[in-house]
């Protein structure tokens, strides 16, 4: 019913990319993001997605998983296309009665989708790559400096995890609840909007008063383990910067600065 | 009303990266009246299998037949099914959700959609088939009660279905011993005066030598054989190497016989085993005159 959920979307093999560390590849991504709106022709899209399929090929991800990616994308990318293609003043090139496309909306419509889906691409591969434990805590690393102004990093990378633990548990917790409930002879499936409600009231009570006691439980053990919060702890998994972290970076400072020289050489017009 | 079993198998995730197969080609006959242990290592499927028992998964392959119905059939009335096997799970107090006892007992029968007087009666019925005081519980709320108590609710919760078949995944785990002793009494008295066919699953091989007519032993999701607990306890290799023991008697007798020790070899409770003992006690006394 409910086991065919993973978690994130994490793709798990071992490969370079997945050894980079995550502090890294957070930093990566977000270079990436700005790399993808330096852009400004196609020419520059063409240099992206080499280096994105080379990434991916890097990271042995398969083209069809990193796709996957786009699919709940796909009615904002039609509708981002199609608004970009009818709604924009400039130049007609083609008309019918009332509805016009102009120079100007082809090339932006163009423009926008391919950014959306480079976003989502470029974004997918640091989440394809990264278990959530190893995001949270490279978050956690990232933001650490913050905490001289009392921001609390430990303490949300901590709530992060601890969230992401339980989401497995919990889904297994609401699949055993519902088939229990079922056996009782409830019905989750049919009836009006109300009465479908209605029925959700035999799974969330007993979903919810088992979270509690789970929270209060895994506390207690924290707590029984002497637990406090972020000052003075160590960690298990210490991240260190390797050479593969140098490499990555070299690589994206060589494609930022292709972005960028490329957009200087040839002006934006070259997208049409 | 007797459950088959016709090979049947189930994967789980069929299809995506996590496939893996829970159950292969089980072939298997519940018997009207019988009381069925189901026992198995961690993990060989049982509750996988105690699921198909009412349909609340699908065999990937094969069917499964309850009272000379396909229950998988397209027509086939699940809800009605639902009524005829009763599924306990493991752990079922996680499953209360009423303000009160005896609204949380009255669940299943609502939902079969008898009428209050019957609902009534039946909460009744559940509740003392369980040995909890209707006066005494019926108003409280399910979440003040103790564990033991909570899970005689959540059992009572199913009685009140009146189900012909009571299938029970591990209904004395965690509990003290003498929560425990209540429960399988309970279980006993439902099997032996109300005629109730009873599947069990557990771990505890003493239990089940005390209780069942019949063990199922399962092994890496097939069966790995089936017998009276008389006849499997025989066989210590077998049972071992499916993750099992056999009770403490049986294992004692066994170790008796390899000492030379001229008993039975098909003794397994404790009642025979003090019997045979004694018996041989008088010979040995008569020899040594």
């Amino acid at each position: 019913m409910l086991n065919n959920i993973t978690l994130g979307q994490y793709y798990p093999v071992d490969s370079p990319v997945h050894r980079l560390d995550p502090r890294v590849k957070i930093l990566l991504a977000i270079a990436m993001i700005v790399c993808v709106f330096l852009v400004g022709n196609l020419l520059g899209y063409g240099l992206i997605l080499v280096f994105v399929l080379f990434a991916a090929r890097l990271a042995h991800v398969p083209f069809r998983v990193l796709m996957k990616g786009l699919k709940p994308l796909r009615f904002i990318l039609i509708l981002t296309f199609l608004l970009n293609l009818f709604f924009t003043v400039g130049e007609p090139l083609w008309s019918l009665g009332f509805i016009h496309i102009t120079r100007e909306g082809l090339r932006q419509s163009i423009h926008y989708s391919l950014r959306l889906i480079f976003l989502v691409v470029s974004t997918s591969l640091l989440t394809l790559t990264t278990s959530p434990i190893q995001l949270s805590d490279g978050m956690e690393l990232l933001l650490s400096p913050l905490k001289i102004i009392h921001f609390p990093a430990h303490e949300l990378a901590m709530m992060m995890s601890i969230a992401l633990r339980f989401i497995p548990t919990l889904l297994e917790e609401t699949d055993k609840i519902m088939k229990a409930q079922m056996a009782r002879g409830a019905d989750f499936e049919s009836g009006n909007l109300l009465n479908r409600a209605k029925a959700m009231i035999p799974l969330l009570v007993p979903l919810f008063v088992s979270a509690f006691r789970r929270a209060s439980d895994l506390a207690m053990a924290m707590e029984a383990r002497c637990y406090h919060g972020g000052e003075n702890r160590t960690r298990l998994r210490v991240l260190k910067l390797k050479k593969g972290d140098l490499y990555a970076c070299l690589l994206m400072a060589l494609l930022i600065i292709a972005v960028i020289v490329e957009a200087r050489l040839v002006p934006g017009g070259l997208i049409l | 009303m007797s459950i088959t079993l016709d090979h049947v198998s189930y994967v789980y995730s069929q299809g995506s990266a996590f496939e893996r197969p829970a159950l292969t080609d089980i072939c298997l006959t519940i018997e009207d009246g019988e009381f069925v242990a189901l026992v198995g290592h961690t993990g060989c499927g049982k509750s996988t299998l105690v699921q198909h028992l009412n349909g609340l998964l699908r065999p990937s392959s094969g069917r499964v037949i309850v009272d000379g119905e396909d229950i998988n059939a397209e027509h086939a009335d699940r809800r009605q099914l639902r009524q005829k096997v009763g599924l306990v799970f493991q752990y079922p107090e996680y499953q209360l959700f009423e303000e009160t006892v005896a609204k949380d007992i009255a669940f299943g029968p609502r939902n079969q959609g008898l009428d209050p007087d019957e609902i009534d009666r039946r909460v009744r019925l559940a509740m003392e088939m369980v040995h909890l005081d209707y006066q005494k519980y019926a108003e409280r709320s399910p979440f003040e009660l103790s564990g033991g108590q909570m899970r005689r609710v959540a059992i009572a919760g199913v009685l009140a279905m009146q189900p012909k078949v009571l299938v029970l995944d591990e209904p004395a785990a965690g509990l003290d011993p003498r929560g425990r002793d209540r429960i399988l009494g309970m279980i006993k008295e439902m099997h032996e005066t109300r005629g109730v066919t009873i599947v069990m699953v557990s771990h505890s091989m003493d239990d089940i030598a005390s209780l069942a007519t019949r063990l199922i032993v399962m092994r890496r999701g097939t069966i790995a054989a089936t017998g009276t607990p008389r006849e499997m306890f025989q066989q210590t290799a077998l049972m071992e190497e499916a993750g099992l023991g056999v009770p403490a008697c049986a294992r004692l007798c066994h170790a008796l016989r390899e000492k030379g020790i001229d008993i039975p070899a098909d003794l397994y409770t404790q009642e025979e085993m003090v019997a045979a003992i004694l018996s041989r006690w008088k010979e040995g006394g008569h020899h040594a005159e």
